[in-house]
């Protein structure tokens, strides 16, 4: 029983670091590919347009009611310390350091890093990269530089955009339905909010946009070298489900330490 | 012919196009391929047969430089392959084509433009002519007025044959074909082979073909290669091989199911996983 405790653990260890290692050589290899020439944009843009352009609806939906709601339980608290006039501050604060990187980060997970991993690991089962390697293309270049440029490009930008229509989320709780000064709502904004509240935000969503393309797109790309075997409809199911949880707990976990870091 | 034929030496003349040497892989701990001698000369076809899980889908992964081997060496156009980087292995792959099993198409493209993308990528030809190109190939493969459809649009037969105009667009040295007549009705299939032939006879080029369909191999081949359980059971002419006294490789020709005497004690520890002697 013990020795089978044992082993389990020792193979699940020996997975765990061989997978850990073959996922950091996979992003050097992206990495340095993408910084090397020739970098074609219109499969960079054809991506930003899937997982960016796309994603926008999601995100302004999104924002906005995590914005009043975030107004609403902000209200509620300030009242019982007579601070209201500080609602404009706590909802921006909150909206840029912490609520709209990570809330973004999910979105995407969600919407386009299933996308991702789905897509790579379904060419993977069809011989596609396989095929790309038989024709001297390079799969690295070809399909995962454009997912992770466009991926870097758009998280940031759509964290901005949740965090401009979280804003208005709050205003319209705030100062349309609570009757919060508007002026006291945007100076005390205007007030609190400093450049490294911004830079904290815009680290936080280009480290997470980092994670999301990475994580999906290894997953998808090393499905067959899964532990115990990935084939099929089933086989990329499971491997999305697995880069999808991955990829949220790591956010999750990640934002804990940039915020211990930068704060 | 008689041109083609001044020209071209005779085959066993010439350096071979492809030469594995000792070809030993492992999947894990077990022994997947052991001890493979391959030659193959320029013009010829070849085909490599065997049952299920005889290696022959690893042994073509081995020769397309997909997987590497533990011991032994593959020499591709007079180039061992392993020794290679990424990017002299790329330049050498420009020289072969491969056609999948199931056509390996990309979903998000269409056909026309599956057929163009090595030429798309490999070459500086202009918009034009890159599209008369891929044209002629899927005219070649009767898949004219197709070029517009996406993959998901055609039937298992036209992607297996979309395929290999795709790894006919660069016009290779070498052509591998995985499974050509699986799933084809018996007319694509015949219509399959006898592109084949005309591949060999009309471009002089090598095929390699993976297949256990027979009366196909027995059509194209020059020379048969059967493995058994990753060891070369048999290679030469289709007469030498239909002659052989093998019987798994008879077995295998005259589609007999495999009568092996099974040890009861084993039978029942293979089915309960009891052992009696436990």
């Amino acid at each position: 029983m013990i020795v089978t405790l044992v082993n389990r653990l020792g193979d699940s260890s020996l997975h765990f670091l061989e997978q850990a290692g073959r996922f950091t050589l996979f992003l050097f290899k992206v990495l340095s590919t993408a910084l090397r020439p020739p970098l074609r944009w219109r499969p960079v843009l054809r991506q930003i347009h899937f997982i960016g352009a796309r994603s926008t609806s999601v995100i302004v939906v999104a924002g906005f009611f995590t914005g009043m709601v975030l107004a609403l339980q902000f209200y509620d608290t300030l009242m019982r310390f007579g601070s209201v006039s500080l609602l404009g501050s706590a909802v921006a604060l909150a909206m840029i350091r912490e609520l709209a990187p990570v809330l973004t980060a999910l979105v995407v997970i969600g919407r386009a890093g299933s996308a991702i991993c789905s897509e790579i690991g379904i060419m993977r089962s069809e011989e596609q990269i396989d095929a790309l390697e038989c024709m001297a293309i390079d799969p690295v270049r070809y399909l995962l530089v454009p997912k992770f440029l466009a991926t870097l490009v758009s998280v940031p930008l759509l964290t901005s955009l949740f965090i401009m229509v979280g804003i208005v989320g709050g205003w319209f709780v705030g100062v349309m339905m609570f009757d919060v000064s508007e002026a006291a709502f945007f100076q005390g904004m205007y007030e609190t909010v400093v450049t490294h509240d911004v830079v904290m935000g815009f680290t936080k969503s280009l480290i997470f946009a980092l994670l999301i393309v990475w994580i999906t797109s290894a997953k998808g790309f090393y499905l067959h070298l899964e532990r115990f075997g990935a084939y099929g409809a089933e086989g990329v199911s499971r491997v999305t489900t697995d880069a999808v949880v991955a990829a949220s707990i790591t956010v999750l976990g990640v934002d804990y330490l940039v915020s211990a870091i930068m704060l | 012919m008689a041109r083609m034929n001044a020209v071209i030496e005779p085959a066993e003349k010439q350096n071979p196009v492809i030469e594995v040497t000792g070809l030993v892989t492992h999947y894990g701990a077990t022994k997947i391929l052991d001890g493979i001698e391959l030659s193959v000369p320029p013009g010829e076809i070849l085909v490599i047969m065997g049952g299920s899980g005889s290696g022959k889908s690893t042994l073509l992964r081995h020769l397309l430089g997909l997987k590497k081997p533990s011991a032994g060496h593959i020499r591709l156009l007079g180039r061992d392959i392993a020794s290679l980087d990424q990017k002299q292995l790329y330049h050498l792959r420009r020289q072969i084509g491969v056609a999948f099993q199931g056509g390996a198409l990309f979903g998000s493209l269409t056909v026309a433009e599956n057929v163009e993308l090595p030429l798309r990528e490999h070459t500086d030809l202009d918009d034009g002519t890159i599209r008369i190109m891929a044209r002629m190939k899927l005219e070649m493969m009767n898949l004219a007025g197709f070029d517009g459809l996406m993959p998901s649009e055609l039937s298992g037969g036209m992607l297996k044959r979309a395929g290999l105009a795709r790894a006919l667009i660069m016009d290779p040295k070498i052509l591998f074909f995985d499974e050509p007549s699986a799933g084809l009705d018996p007319v694509v299939a015949v219509e399959l082979d006898e592109l084949i032939l005309k591949l060999r006879d009309v471009m002089g080029m090598t095929i390699v073909v993976v297949t256990h369909e027979l009366e196909s191999a027995f059509k194209i081949a020059d020379r048969i290669t059967v493995l058994e359980e990753g060891r070369l059971a048999i290679t030469g002419t289709v007469d030498e091989v239909q002659a052989t006294d093998n019987q798994r490789v008879q077995d295998l020709f005259n589609r007999r199911p495999r009568n092996e005497a099974v040890n009861p004690d084993e039978y029942l520890q293979r089915l309960t996983g009891y052992r009696p002697d436990a």
